[in-house]
């Protein structure tokens, strides 16, 4: 039997707003615990939450970015149920009228693309974080009430691969609204897959497991391969399905029942009576819409068109808002014919110091004017590839410009006919054989002379005139 | 003259032409207290009162104990906030202090959690009426209507979530107003149904209900859903005059159950009013009988989520276990009281999953409709005239172990909150048993100075706000 396997995810996004959800404590990662608390987010008797508009802002943004509707009347729910580190032990989220629906994000497919539909993006409060110490179990509430984006995709995605992209994708547009860390590891983006299979060409959706604990795009991938193995395993062996929610192992590379819909909960929705449901004006979405910008796949295709780039180079320009944004610096900044030579800098001996050194290619320090100016040596054959990779490190390291540090390390290369000539003189006389070699026909005798030219000039000779020179003398 | 027997408008007088200081009101006060509150018990816990009316402060007010004072015990009466004290003011709490109101450190008895309409479903006992100490004063806010009206305090604050400020001031025979909903910031009043509860006065009179209402209302960017309309003086719409105001009386709210003697007291306060000059009519709220259900469902379901939190986790009383789960049992079942573990197993069950299109749905259908009921009303007249409630005060333990009789005491009170409207309680009678009987008088949204013309000029032709009770 052929099996076809159907996934839905839920992604939770924390935002960077400058303070939580419903207070004004402040919105940080790291703090010591239970400082960044007041007696709103610690629901003490009494107290109520008041919306911070700033995350309605970068909720619009993001639905707006996933191609959403926005609701124009929406409201506050409160989701019920008991749990330490959930102080009230009810969650401000969004039931029924949700602040947007009906999106969807385009992801590879082959040379073409495929639509994921998104069903939503609501907003909630986070919940705080248990420790557990030995015998004791301590909360701390510094999480708790920092606005969250829950995006709900359709059961469109087919395969663990599919939600990678989706994922990543997805990643790489919010990371260009500027609204969240997008960090796993973090905790500022989680997520929650929903798997199922059925017997391929089949309608009615088979029984699905939840997945959850992944903690990295990957272990999502690998969970759902366990999870495609397993479901399959056990539809083949004829052994009934049930609806369970299961948690990702990723140190022994296995998903582990957790709880079956028996133990559902029932969460007792209803209106928060506390927030007054709201309007949301036709001139805000469209103000917002405005200011959006552009988006990864919207630069990427510009980039090709604008720049004459290939696809696949946009594509990797365009990854990041950064890396898109310093890119265009250099374009701006490069006044050459050939923008190839700005772009192989930039994917080649930039992008891999950013890496060996995590840090993003705007943070190196060089500046776009400063790449440029490099690149303008290499192109005008004053200095080799080569050298100009060493250029590079210093200038991250020293924070000086190519010039000044080409200058310190006397690396011009030498392209004055009458020293190059003095050298060759001087080679030639003292490989006579290599001379005779060349001249009966051995090309490879060539090189080996220009080999000789370079030593001498400590790797500064320009190899291209090099070889014009010598090869003028011998003819 | 004793001075804990004024008013708070003469007390203001005399502090400001130095026959008075804040100091002497407060030693006159405890005296009182001393004296007659081992008989009412309108105050609970012993607190140092020591610290009580020093010269920066005015007039001393006595708290309901659900509004949150920074360091003073709030618990709303109940074992489950045993030791609990707020880090922060009530906004009603800090505007009272920015008008030098001093804080009375003793906090006054209530239903626990304000469940209740008789002050008897306290963790620290009941309250005892003063003009009968045999009978209730009323509920959920029995203690801050009995200590204005034994004259334990001058003026207090209580909190109506379906009656619980007018019906413990028609018992105890003084003023309760229930605001509109939205006019009284309730950041730091600890919640029983958000969209129902408000803080208001109880005063000794309809001068003091109006000066207390200048000083609490207003918006609260702490609260969502305070309104931001522009609070005028409340005491300017005290002139006397009566003339021409239209009042309907429902005739829903006129019917059997009602006790014999109320409805000829009620009926004598009508013909009063018009004698004043006002014009009244008779009206119909057709939806009224479904205003205790669809309140028993809204005002449970919201309560059951409200009290969620009181878990053992963070602050109050927490039961020793050996496991979370446990925990949260031993530690809700030991802390909630009998009436509060009822209300919020009905609410929970108004909520659950295939119940609630059924149940919180209909009601909030309904609560609409009994809306428009008043909507439509108010298109005809001025004011709404009726009983506070159906008896007089009854008897300590009459009504304990029958809920439904006792969530009937509510019957004219609760609409109000359902609609969000004004409603004011003040004395206008008494029966041959000597019980006092309350007038009731609702208005529009944010019309509050309706209520309290009407209801001054009513004041001011008769003698029973000047009653006290022998104690």
């Amino acid at each position: 039997m052929k099996y076809e396997t159907v996934i839905g995810l839920e992604v939770h996004l924390q935002l960077k707003t400058k303070t939580k959800a419903f207070c004004s404590c402040s919105v940080q990662f790291g703090q010591e615990p239970n400082s960044a608390v007041c007696p709103v987010c610690l629901g003490f008797p009494g107290t109520l939450p008041v919306f911070n508009k700033e995350v309605l802002r970068s909720a619009i943004k993001v639905a707006l970015a996933l191609n959403c509707s926005i609701q124009e009347y929406t409201k506050f729910d409160r989701k019920n149920y008991f749990y330490p580190d959930l102080p009230k032990d009810y969650q401000i989220s969004q039931y029924d009228l949700p602040i947007s629906r009906n999106g969807y994000l385009d992801i590879p497919d082959g040379q073409g693309q495929k639509r994921i539909g998104i069903t939503r993006v609501h907003i909630e409060e986070d919940a705080g974080k248990l420790i557990h110490e030995g015998n004791l179990s301590l909360v701390d509430f510094n999480r708790t009430g920092i606005p969250l984006l829950e995006i709900v995709s359709e059961p469109d995605l087919s395969s663990p691969q599919e939600a990678f992209d989706y994922l990543t994708i997805l990643k790489n547009v919010i990371e260009y609204l500027d609204v969240s860390d997008c960090d796993m590891e973090k905790g500022s983006l989680r997520c929650d897959a929903n798997i199922s299979l059925r017997v391929s060409g089949e309608k009615v959706l088979g029984v699905k497991t939840e997945l959850k604990n992944m903690n990295s795009f990957k272990g999502v991938k690998d969970a759902l391969l366990f999870e495609v193995q397993r479901q399959t395993e056990m539809l083949e062996s004829k052994q009934e399905m049930t609806q369970e929610t299961r948690l990702w192992d990723a140190d022994n590379g296995e998903t582990v029942s957790m709880r079956t819909k028996e133990g559902a909960k029932d969460y007792r929705y209803f209106s928060d009576p506390d927030l007054t449901a709201f309007l949301i004006e036709q001139k805000t979405i469209q103000e917002i819409k405005d200011s959006l910008p552009e988006l990864p796949q919207a630069k990427a295709r510009r980039f090709v068109e604008e720049y004459s780039i290939s696809e696949y180079e946009a594509k990797i320009l365009s990854a990041s808002r950064e890396l898109a944004d310093f890119s265009e610096e250099c374009f701006r900044c490069y006044s050459g014919s050939d923008k190839k030579i700005v772009v192989n800098w930039l994917i080649g001996p930039l992008l891999s110091e950013a890496n060996a050194r995590g840090l993003k290619p705007s943070f190196l320090g060089v500046g776009a004017q400063g790449l440029v100016d490099l690149v303008g040596f290499v192109e005008r054959q004053e200095i080799s590839n080569l050298s100009a990779k060493t250029v590079l490190t210093k200038m991250i390291d020293t924070k000086k410009p190519a010039t000044q540090i080409i200058k310190e390390k006397n690396l011009l290369q030498i392209s004055d006919n009458a020293s190059l000539e003095a050298m060759i003189s001087e080679v030639l006389e003292k490989n006579a054989k290599s001379v005779d070699d060349f001249r009966s026909g051995k090309a490879n005798a060539l090189m080996f002379l220009v080999g000789q030219v370079m030593k001498r000039s400590q790797g500064k000779a320009n190899p291209k005139l090099l070889q014009d020179l010598i090869r003028r003398r011998l003819s | 003259m004793e001075l804990n027997t004024l008013t708070a408008v003469e007390l203001l007088k005399m502090i400001k032409s130095k026959e008075a200081t804040a100091a002497s009101i407060c030693e006159r006060l405890k005296k009182r207290i001393s004296e007659v509150d081992g008989r009412v018990s309108a105050y609970v816990r012993s607190e140092d009162l020591s610290g009580a009316g020093h010269d920066s402060v005015s007039l001393p007010i006595a708290l309901k104990d659900n509004i949150c004072t920074e360091g003073l015990n709030t618990q709303c009466c109940s074992k489950i906030l045993e030791g609990f004290r707020p880090p922060y003011d009530a906004t009603v709490v800090a505007k009272l202090k920015k008008q030098a109101v001093g804080i009375f450190p003793l906090k006054t008895n209530m239903d626990e959690f304000a469940f209740g309409s008789s002050t008897e479903n306290s963790f620290f006992g009941p309250t005892h009426n003063p003009w009968d100490l045999e009978r209730v004063p009323g509920g959920s806010s029995g203690g801050s209507a009995a200590a204005v009206a034994a004259d334990e305090a001058i003026w207090a604050l209580g909190s109506d979530t379906g009656g619980s400020i007018r019906q413990p001031a028609s018992f105890c025979g003084v003023v309760g107003l229930k605001p509109t909903y939205g006019r009284v910031s309730r950041f730091g009043l600890i919640a029983f149904a958000s969209s129902l509860d408000q803080i208001g006065p109880i005063t000794k009179n309809v001068g003091d209900c109006a000066l207390l209402l200048n000083i609490i209302s207003g918006y609260d960017p702490k609260d969502s859903t305070s309104v931001n309309i522009d609070v005028p003086d409340y005491t300017k719409s005290l002139s006397g005059e009566a003339r021409g105001i239209k009042i309907g009386t429902p005739k829903e709210y006129f019917v059997e159950g009602m006790d014999e003697e109320v409805k000829d007291i009620i009926t004598e306060a009508i013909n009063k009013l018009k004698t004043l000059g006002a014009v009244s009519r008779e009206i119909s709220l057709p939806h009224t009988e479904y205003a205790v259900p669809v309140y028993y469902i809204i005002a449970t379901a919201e309560a059951s989520s409200n009290l969620a939190r009181f878990d053992g986790v963070q602050y109050g009383y927490r039961a020793e276990a050996n496991d979370l789960l446990q925990m949260y049992k031993l530690t809700r079942g030991q802390g909630f009281g009998q009436e509060a573990k009822r209300r919020i197993l009905l609410g929970t069950f108004a909520l659950s999953h295939g119940y609630f299109d059924a149940y919180y749905l209909r009601a909030q259908k309904a609560r609409t409709l009994i809306k428009e009921d008043f909507d439509r009303a108010f298109e005809e007249v001025d004011c709404i005239v009726a009983p506070t409630s159906p008896t007089p005060a009854f008897k300590i333990g009459e009504r304990a172990d029958n809920p439904l009789k006792m969530y009937l005491s509510d019957i004219y009170t609760i609409s109000v909150n359902l609609a969000g409207i004004p409603a004011i309680s003040i004395p206008c009678g008494f029966t041959k048993k000597g019980l006092p009987v309350g007038l009731q008088i609702m208005a529009k949204p944010f019309n509050e100075e309706m209520i309290l013309r009407l209801a001054h000029a009513y004041e001011q032709s008769t003698p029973w706000h000047t009653m006290k009770p022998k104690l």
